[in-house]
């Protein structure tokens, strides 16, 4: 299309680098510089979207982060596409597909405008009175309509193609915002060699000053100032310069999260680059230079496309040499349109400008409006057109009342409402806004974090007091204060007279003048709410929805709020404000996402034969963080007959299991013995080193926290194994008592979870297999018996070879520094093929030790659950003085008969596997709601009895024995008998290796 | 009687080292963690086991190869090339002899990688919060910190950046850095779970 809006010789766009991109299908020209919305206009698009409620045809408001209206739909490619963008701020590149949102079956034609014609039902609040009855359509009829009706664009749906990164950095001082106030405070602040960063949300650095075509800074036009600014800084190697960077997060201690759009505005980018970089900055200092929003005027049918702010009128017109219209009419309540209406006069626009103010007190702005139209004293009471502004009405006023009405034929709107401070980091950073009421706005007040703001965001609104306030607030904030003087002409006229809705003859009930674009929120929803007892602006906020679309309401806070304190006749600071929160502006999901997806989004630990087993087809589960062998299925093998093979092997043969992820903390010190005397319920003094003992460690609260075995290595050194979940918070519980309980005692602690791996062989034939490569030590029954520990060699490493067994078979943990694990198992595992050899996982070692009735914590117990209520109160001593846990465990509660004990149930039909977490009953035919005596812990079918076998928590259970209970099952009941939780060898024979396993020769 | 066996375990890195690029997986190393308390009005040994332990609290003493990381008040890193902790292990202990010590191998324990270049520091602030510039965490600075979700120990020995990290987390670590390193050019090319290791 014809860029027929595009003003020649001037703006900041590059007119050698034309680009194309389409919009809802046409395709619209621009050059680099623009952003969607400049190049739009310059095409003489001015219909943008559709309003989120009433779906009223809209265009752009604004020229900046807080557009309400003109938000697309971008499309940058498969996995590429988000909603929302607002098109003010996406930068115009070649090739993009852009498309307007909220409208069916196209932006000019759309169903959905019926509810503009039925608007006057659909006032605030009308879901909540609407949707209350009948309650039975909630979620068939009402919930589903809403949900289909609320939101703007659409969700993608396709994995995000782009990569994010995070960066972490520390400054001395962080200045956001690179117009005057930001640029003068970067360059007083760097000037000493502080660490600077400065942030500004654009693509170019410069602020109000890229637009400015009339001032003069030190004698030199704006855009020299703002060039040199930015060379003197790049030249500093202390300075650190973010442009796209949107600062969106105040967080407490100057942390200040950032922003950055890296490639966005390439359209061929290298991929090595990021999509975006969030910035997440430790700032010592920190300087807020954030402008301030323009604010809207509020007058019926204020929303038509092509009535926009007055500043970006000018901006438009400047920077990016767009006209908007070609008759334009400014309506204002302040000094700032004169501005704006004399640069879209010096392009040779048609220009007339309306004041809210009686002439009198109209001040040197005055000036400004040489060869213009000016009707001072004048309201604007509506406008007229439908997808395009054509006229607005205006009438003069005269003590109060509104006289006759006037159409001004025009086709764009410059309106001033005054002007807003984006307060929204100060407030974020949790610091005290005050009201200032000649420029009826609020501004920083009580600073709580080491920030201090400067310029529009501080209510300050002449050039040179910016630039002169700016300098000071950098110097400050590098510790260094000092002044500087800038000359800036002309003067900037501030002269500015509050008003809310503008006067009106028409009857308030018809009047529709929007406060809220985006959200579709009118002056008389605010008066609605109000009228309906929500005083609060909290609640008139939540109420009515005003502010809180995606643009949180910067075009839209402070007319709610003046409006509510109008109507409650309460002076603005004793309503109060809404709370600013994080982000500034939306942030993608991709940004705070980061790296955090895929191989990097959680570790994934995986233990030393884990390529191995990888290699033998094994298939894993996830225990903590931890990826372990769960079984090795063969060809053809589906998980039970894998697991039954596997259970086989140890019974009768041998099986190997990688065992290294098993927790392990060396505790070492002359007060070791005495440190694990005060850990756990049972005795460590009398243990000889050399020997292994199990440990069952008990919180404060006397319940079962861990277990594990524990070799004394030597006196003053014991290797404690923890499970393999549990490893960091035993560490931690220990380190805890250690350092606050217990710092008198000369113990240290190092996790050697990773030093040693560990690989469990068990059977029968486990000494046979292990003899050949163990050297120095003595393998025998009599010289190395159940439960100790020996140093030694395997293949010639050291190892820690404990006999010990979870399996209830003879068996043997072989650790060894966790690099030589892999070269000891394939060892093992070639030379134990002829008896058999067979690798097992988790899942058989869960069934064998369930066979064998050992517990697992976090299986069997579930933090309520004693010692005595698993059968193990042998474990704890009763001659020790203390320990953790003794006060809780003498408690009359824990010796309750009725507690929950541990037992082994056996299906009656001795077919049916119970359900893991079934609950039990005593009675089936007792009324509702059942009493419930317990739940089955582990259910598994034995493949060495050939039939099924459970442990349960069972209420007053060791009293139960050879009763029968019923367990749940998906279909009904089943009934079970109540015998010993022990399956297998309830003697411990086997593990002496006495008994004889079947052989694979 | 078990057959005789002549083989002899060798290290199996849970990453194979590499040679080259902004992120290096350094080849296996000996360790030890060694923990001391000083008496009250006791001073901690400046040296044991030619490791220099007088440098103050999160600093390295040392060369690249061979250092003493003070991680905590009396809490040493102590990194020797693989092979020479048979030895160190005793001369530290023998040095120490009559004090209250621990020293526990964790040789194994680590895997560690050497991050160089003008935008190490960058890469490691991927996901490193602490500052990590020149004034801040100047050559000889080491420290105990999180990079992304995972406990490493950051050492300055030199201009490079060592890392180490349990040898379970290197496989996330060292996909964390060469995702960071991208930006920057190559990144390496180790494969997990391959037996080239030193010996």
């Amino acid at each position: 299309m014809a860029q027929d809006f595009r003003l020649p010789g001037r703006g900041r766009i590059d007119r050698k680098k034309p680009i194309a991109f389409t919009f809802n299908g046409r395709t619209v020209g621009g050059y680099e510089g623009d952003t969607l919305a400049s190049a739009l206009l310059a095409s003489g698009i001015r219909l943008m979207g559709r309003s989120f409620k009433y779906h009223r045809p809209r265009g752009v408001l604004t020229h900046g982060a807080d557009e309400p209206n003109a938000l697309f739909q971008v499309d940058r490619g498969t996995g590429r596409a988000d909603p929302n963008n607002r098109a003010t701020v996406v930068e115009a590149v070649a090739g993009l597909t852009v498309s307007s949102q909220n409208h069916w079956p196209s932006l000019e034609h759309d169903i959905g405008q019926v509810n503009d014609l039925v608007a006057p039902v659909l006032t605030a609040g009308f879901y909540y009175k609407t949707f209350m009855w009948p309650r039975s359509f909630w979620d068939k009829f009402y919930e589903p309509a809403i949900r289909a009706a609320a939101g703007l664009g659409v969700a993608p749906d396709a994995p995000d193609a782009d990569r994010y990164v995070h960066r972490n950095t520390h400054c001395d001082v962080l200045v956001v915002g690179a117009g005057p106030a930001g640029l003068a405070a970067a360059l007083a602040a760097s000037e000493a060699g502080k660490r600077v960063i400065l942030a500004d949300e654009q693509a170019e650095m410069g602020g109000s000053l890229l637009a400015d075509l009339t001032s003069t800074i030190d004698g030199k036009p704006a855009s020299a100032f703002v060039a040199e600014a930015l060379k003197t800084l790049a030249g500093r190697a202390n300075v650190t310069l973010l442009s796209r960077t949107t600062a969106f997060g105040y967080y407490n201690h100057n942390h200040v999260v950032l922003t950055e759009r890296v490639t966005d505005h390439l359209a061929a980018p290298d991929p090595k680059l990021p999509r975006e970089r969030l910035w997440q900055v430790r700032a010592k200092e920190v300087v807020l230079a954030t402008g301030a929003h323009e604010r809207p005027l509020g007058f019926a049918d204020n929303d038509r496309p092509g009535i926009m702010l007055a500043d970006s009128v000018r901006t438009y017109v400047n920077r990016y040499a767009v006209a908007p219209g070609r008759r334009i009419v400014f309506a204002t309540n302040g000094a700032s349109a004169y501005r704006a209406a004399a640069d879209a006069k010096a392009v040779g626009l048609d220009v007339t400008l309306v004041d809210l103010r009686p002439e009198a007190e109209i001040g040197p702005e005055r000036a400004l409006l040489s060869g213009i139209e000016l009707l001072a004293g004048h309201t604007v009471v509506g406008s007229t057109g439908g997808k395009a502004v054509t006229g607005l009405i205006v009438a003069p006023l005269s003590g109060g009342s509104v006289g006759a009405r006037r159409t001004l034929a025009c086709d764009c709107v410059g309106m001033s409402g005054g002007w807003t401070p984006a307060v929204h980091l100060f407030s974020q950073s949790r610091g005290k806004l005050t009201f200032r009421t000649e420029i009826d706005a609020f501004v920083p007040g009580t600073s709580v974090q080491a920030e201090r703001s400067a310029g529009a965001c501080k209510g300050t609104y002449d050039l040179a007091s910016i630039l002169a306030e700016g300098w000071a607030a950098g110097a400050d904030a590098a510790g260094a204060p000092s002044t500087r003087a800038f000359a800036a002409t002309p003067a900037t006229p501030t002269g500015f007279k509050a008003a809310r809705v503008l006067p009106t003859d028409a009857d308030p009930k018809n009047v529709r003048a929007f406060l809220d674009f985006q959200n579709d929120v009118t002056a008389k929803d605010i008066g609605l709410a109000v009228r309906e007892g929500f005083e609060s602006v909290e609640h008139v906020k939540r109420y009515t929805t005003n502010s809180m679309a995606t643009d949180q309401g910067k075009t839209s806070n402070m007319a709610a709020l003046g409006l509510v304190s109008e109507i409650l006749a309460k002076d603005i600071p004793q309503v109060g404000t809404t709370t600013f929160r994080p982000p500034y502006t939306p942030v993608t999901f991709g940004a705070i996402v980061g790296t955090a997806r895929g191989e990097t989004f959680d570790p994934i630990r995986t233990a030393p034969v884990h390529e191995w087993a990888v290699k033998q087809g094994a298939k894993f589960e996830n225990v903590s963080l931890w990826r372990r062998a769960w079984y090795f299925p063969k060809p053809g093998e589906d998980m039970h007959a894998a697991v039954a093979r596997e259970c086989r092997a140890v019974r009768e043969s041998v099986g190997l299991l990688d065992a290294s992820t098993l927790g392990k903390i060396e505790v070492v010190g002359p007060d070791a013995a005495e440190f694990m005397n005060r850990m756990y319920p049972n005795g460590w003094t009398k243990l000889e080193p050399g020997k292994c003992r199990y440990g069952l460690m008990l919180k404060e609260d006397g319940f079962i926290f861990d277990d594990g075995i524990v070799a004394r290595m030597a006196p003053d050194r014991f290797h404690v194994t923890t499970s393999t979940g549990g490893a960091p918070r035993v560490m931690a519980h220990m380190e805890d008592y250690l350092q606050t309980e217990w710092p008198d005692l000369d113990v240290f602690l190092t996790s050697i979870t990773e030093e040693w791996g560990v690989i469990a062989v068990q059977g029968p034939r486990a000494r046979e297999v292990i003899a050949p490569f163990v050297t120095g030590i003595d393998l025998s029954p009599q010289a190395f018996p159940q439960m100790t520990v020996r140093e030694g060699e395997i293949l010639g490493v050291p190892t820690r070879l404990m006999r010990v067994s979870f399996t209830g078979e003879l068996g043997f943990e072989i650790n060894v520094p966790a690099d030589f694990t892999q070269a000891v198992w394939e060892a093992l595992f070639g030379y134990g093929q002829r008896f058999g050899i067979t690798p097992y996982g988790t899942e058989a070692m869960h069934v064998l030790r369930a066979e064998r009735g050992f517990i697992i914590v976090g299986q069997e117990t579930d933090g309520t659950v004693t010692p005595d209520d698993v059968g193990l109160s042998g474990m704890v001593s009763k001659a020790k003085k203390d320990f953790v846990g003794k006060r809780s465990l003498a408690r009359p509660d824990m010796a309750r008969a009725d507690r929950k004990q541990l037992v082994g149930l056996l299906s009656a039909d001795g077919r049916t596997v119970l359900e893991e977490g079934a609950q039990i009953v005593a009675d089936t035919r007792q009324a509702l709601p059942m009493t419930m005596l317990g739940h089955v812990t582990s259910s598994y079918l034995s493949p060495t009895l050939n039939h099924p076998i459970a442990l349960a928590v069972v209420s007053g259970g060791r009293a139960r024995m050879g009763e029968t209970l019923f367990v749940t099952t998906p279909a009904g009941f089943t009934a079970v008998k109540v015998v010993a939780p022990v399956f297998l060898d309830p003697e411990g024979k086997r593990v002496e290796g006495l008994v004889e396993g079947g052989v694979h020769a | 009687m078990p057959e005789p066996v002549a083989i002899h375990a060798r290290r199996a890195p849970i990453l194979a080292p590499s040679a080259s690029g902004l992120v290096r997986v350094l080849p296996p190393a000996d360790r030890f963690v060694l923990q001391m308390k000083a008496p009250r009005g006791a001073v901690l040994p400046a040296s044991a086991g030619g490791f220099d332990l007088s440098g103050p609290l999160n600093t390295v003493r040392g060369t690249p190869e061979r250092f003493a990381a003070r991680l905590g008040p009396g809490e040493w890193l102590l990194v020797c090339p693989a092979g020479e902790g048979a030895a160190a292990g005793p001369a530290i202990a023998s040095d120490l002899a009559g004090r209250f010590f621990s020293l526990v191998a964790v040789g194994h324990r680590n895997a560690a990688f050497l991050l160089s270049g003008t935008h190490a520091a960058d890469i490691l602030n991927a996901g490193i919060a602490l500052d990590l510039s020149d004034a801040a965490f100047p050559p000889g600075s080491a420290t105990r910190t999180l990079l992304g979700k995972a406990e490493v120990v950051v050492v300055r020995v030199g201009d490079a950046f060592r890392l180490e990290c349990w040898r379970s987390f290197a496989p996330y670590v060292h996909a964390f850095l060469q995702e960071a390193a991208r930006e920057f050019g190559c990144a390496t090319s180790s494969t997990r779970g391959s037996r080239q290791g030193a010996g």
